[in-house]
């Protein structure tokens, strides 16, 4: 049992909790996720930890509201406890001095990209990011980034906020005005594809993290495998970052659609009850 | 703790043993017919996830049963159980009627017996070994419903009598992975006065009991209560919790534990690398079976989701294939099949699995093989081709190979498939210890004897050492590793 010592709604669907995990705070890494159960009857949630807060003990996650077993974390208040939470989980992101690194988030993306951004700022490398989402409610932690980075590029899909257009746009702006040595792309797995093709163009390594559909998190099920390089890879325990250009992305859309119809009956059952 | 046969020679002559064979003479004894397991209605209970499909012998039954022992001067039925439970002396306290006491004889040498009773392959190891099938060509005493009998009498009873536990030592140490090696390793270790935390990284206590073997042949209820006799010995419980990754190896030798023991299981399901496999719909056993096992996922109240197939094939014939093709019949499937490459004779499943399988009217497709699914166009399989086999010559493994029959491929629908082929071990473990010493396969090396690692206090057993075997190897494990680190600590300290 975790308590949630802090809530945080960014939007109307999007929200942010600090969670007591004293053990994880102190040996999570960039890019590590944890899996959350909420009540006896709950799924095994994924999620990548935003941050810690190693004297509080806290570490931060950030949630989506899209289905049933989101909206009851949602749900959850400042006092409140997670019925489970395990972690770290995955391999830490390889973080290095390379010199520039373009920073891709989208989304709720953006939470798991603030510690590599945090990481590879440390290291010594000017950190470029863009954040990128439909409109400027969905832009989140972006004082956070900013902490971290040289310099932060908004993109909205709406042009509500920063620039009109997409993540792509952004980062094909910065790929032609300067060097770029390595890049993360982190967000909707339709934005991580196509940021991977536009940085392929320009032959700059860059990694992708997958949010793949996962049930036990550690190796045991295979419900997260993804083709990298031709080759079948559990996103749990050989990711969750892997080299985007070699990701079949296509797949793994597909992939992440394969419980839809259930997800959707159960959310339609959850509305009608709540 | 395994017996001489001094030790098992003076038990023998015992009065009361002495007594009741002196009942029965040993011709009337062998004249009795092997008794035969009541279970449900084939067709009821392929309805039904939880309800056990055996139900247990009768106490006359049972009593029978146990009068067919003649309690030979040479027990060979021990030497086939990986956790030498002392077998005559269990048998013959039911054929007295002392059901208790029959039970406290299992827990001396078995933490889980209602499990054992259950899921051994006792037709492969203790009843293989009786004196019937050696020298009599008869049908073995029923050594593992007998064991059942006795289990789920004690708890039936209400009463439950724990084994002896020493006084605490002092000494501290942790189980990682709380599946049946790690659990018959704390039950020993706790015995012998040790300070036991087993770390489990799912959010239930039990491994392979729990996410695997599903209800309808090992209920929760029972493995919960051997949990709880676990608990009450003395042995702690934390879950949720990675060693090598909640904290490290150091940080737990940190907080005092001094060795370790890693039964962290055969993670990782294999597939076959054909192509299409990683279409929707096809999952590993493993998967499945933690969905509906683990999850609930079948239960509309609980919120994970699993696929409701109608032409399910599973691919494989071990007990998990079993396993997950009879949950899929359970779970409302048109078409349940096994997809297996050799032949019924090859397969590694129970006996009793397969048997029951067939009453439930699973299709089985032996001599058959996938080589490629198809999917309709969002991703969702429909369809796959399979590829007719003959057997020629023994491989490695002693069974008969089995040989691509060219030109046989033939199609068959399917909408969910399960791909139940067998694991490889859990990295999770080996990674976090670089100087631990692993197989090229990434098991655990050890010495068979201790089960201890090249790293002095670290000891391993069940499938991260074995790469894929049953419950009771893994028990056995667990026992050879509780002596060996035993002997371990108490060496290092008396030199200190």
């Amino acid at each position: 049992m975790n308590k949630i010592v802090h809530k945080e709604i960014f939007s109307e669907k999007v929200v942010k909790f600090d969670v007591e995990a004293p053990l994880i705070a102190k040996s999570r890494k960039p890019g590590h996720f944890i899996i959350l159960r909420v009540g006896e009857k709950g799924e095994r949630i994924p999620l990548t930890i935003a941050s810690a807060d190693t004297n509080a003990g806290t570490i931060s996650i950030v949630v989506q509201n899209v289905g049933v077993s989101s909206a009851k974390l949602c749900a959850l208040e400042v006092g409140d406890y997670l019925t489970d939470l395990v972690g770290p989980l995955g391999k830490a992101t390889e973080i290095h001095k390379v010199g520039t690194v373009l920073t891709c988030g989208g989304g709720v993306g953006v939470a798991p990209l603030l510690p590599i951004v945090e990481g590879f700022k440390k290291a010594g490398n000017r950190v470029v990011s863009i954040l990128a989402a439909r409109n400027k409610d969905l832009i989140i932690l972006e004082d956070e980034i900013a902490k971290w980075s040289d310099e932060v590029i908004i993109m909205t899909d709406d042009g509500s906020y920063g620039k009109k257009g997409l993540v792509t746009h952004g980062a094909e702006e910065v790929i032609k005005r300067e060097k770029i040595d390595e890049c993360i792309a982190i967000g909707p797995a339709v934005m991580m594809k196509f940021t991977a093709l536009l940085t392929q163009k320009y032959e700059i390594p860059t990694q992708a993290s997958l949010n793949s559909i996962m049930v036990d998190g550690t190796g045991m099920c295979g419900a997260c495998r993804v083709t990298v390089g031709g080759r079948t890879y559990f996103t749990c325990v050989d990711g969750p970052e892997f080299d985007a250009h070699q990701i079949d992305f296509d797949e793994m859309i597909k992939r992440l659609g394969g419980y839809v119809e259930e997800e959707k009956a159960a959310y339609e059952r959850f509305q009608v009850l709540n | 703790m395994s017996f001489t046969k001094e030790f098992l020679k003076q038990e023998r002559e015992a009065q009361w043993r002495l007594d009741l064979r002196n009942t029965i003479k040993n011709k009337e004894r062998a004249a009795i017919e092997r008794v035969s397991m009541p279970e449900l209605d084939p067709i009821e209970r392929a309805k039904e996830q939880r309800v056990e499909v055996n139900t247990g012998l009768p106490v006359e039954a049972a009593q029978k049963e146990a009068s067919r022992c003649m309690d030979c001067v040479n027990p060979t039925c021990i030497d086939g159980c990986p956790v030498s439970i002392n077998i005559p002396k269990f048998v013959k306290y039911i054929e007295k009627g002392d059901f208790m006491d029959a039970a406290t004889t299992l827990k001396e040498t078995n933490s889980l017996p209602a499990v054992c009773g259950r899921v051994c392959p006792q037709e492969k190891q203790c009843e293989a070994q009786c004196f019937y099938v050696q020298k009599m060509k008869k049908p073995a005493v029923a050594i593992g419903y007998l064991e059942r009998f006795a289990a789920d009498y004690e708890r039936e009873s209400g009463v439950q009598n724990l084994p002896k536990v020493a006084e605490l030592n002092g000494r501290k140490v942790a189980a990682i992975g709380s599946g049946p090696a790690s659990l018959a390793f704390a039950g020993d270790m706790v015995k012998m006065g040790y300070d036991v935390t087993v770390f489990e990284a799912l959010h239930e206590i039990g491994g392979v009991l729990k996410y695997g073997i599903p209800e309808f042949r090992l209920p929760n209820s029972t493995v919960d209560l051997e949990l709880d006799t676990l608990e009450k010995l003395g042995v702690k419980f934390e879950k949720n919790y990675i060693v090598g990754k909640t904290a490290s190896f150091d940080d737990l030798k940190g907080l005092g534990f001094e060795a370790f023991f890693v039964a962290s299981g055969a993670g990782l399901p294999n597939f076959m690398n054909i192509p299409g496999e990683n279409y929707n719909g096809i999952l590993s056993s493993n998967e499945y079976l933690t969905r509906v096992n683990l999850m609930n996922a079948a239960e509309e109240d609980f919120d994970t989701p699993v696929l409701f197939g109608k032409n399910v094939a599973v691919i494989g014939g071990g007990n998990t294939a079993m396993d997950s093709v009879r949950t899929a019949k359970r779970l409302g499937a048109d078409r349940s099949m096994i997809i297996y490459r050799r032949s019924r004779e090859e397969m590694p499943a129970r006996v009793e699995e397969v048997n029951h399988a067939l009453e439930e009217d699973i299709e089985f497709m032996n001599l058959n093989n996938p080589v490629e699914y198809f999917a309709d166009e969002n991703g969702r399989v429909n369809r796959m081709r399979l590829l007719k086999m003959e057997l020629g010559e023994p491989d490695a493994s002693g069974r008969r190979r089995p040989v691509p029959v060219e030109g046989s491929e033939y199609d068959v629908p399917v909408d969910l498939v399960v791909v139940a082929i067998g694991v490889s071990p859990n990295p999770l473990i080996p990674s976090a210890m670089p100087n631990l010493e692993v197989s090229k396969w990434g098991t655990i090396e050890v010495d068979m004897d201790t089960m201890q690692s090249s790293i002095p206090e670290i000891f391993a057993g069940g499938d991260i050492v074995r790469g894929g075997a049953t419950v009771i190897l893994a028990m056995g494990d667990g026992r050879k590793a509780a002596a060996g680190m035993d002997k371990y600590l108490k060496e290092k300290y008396s030199t200190n």
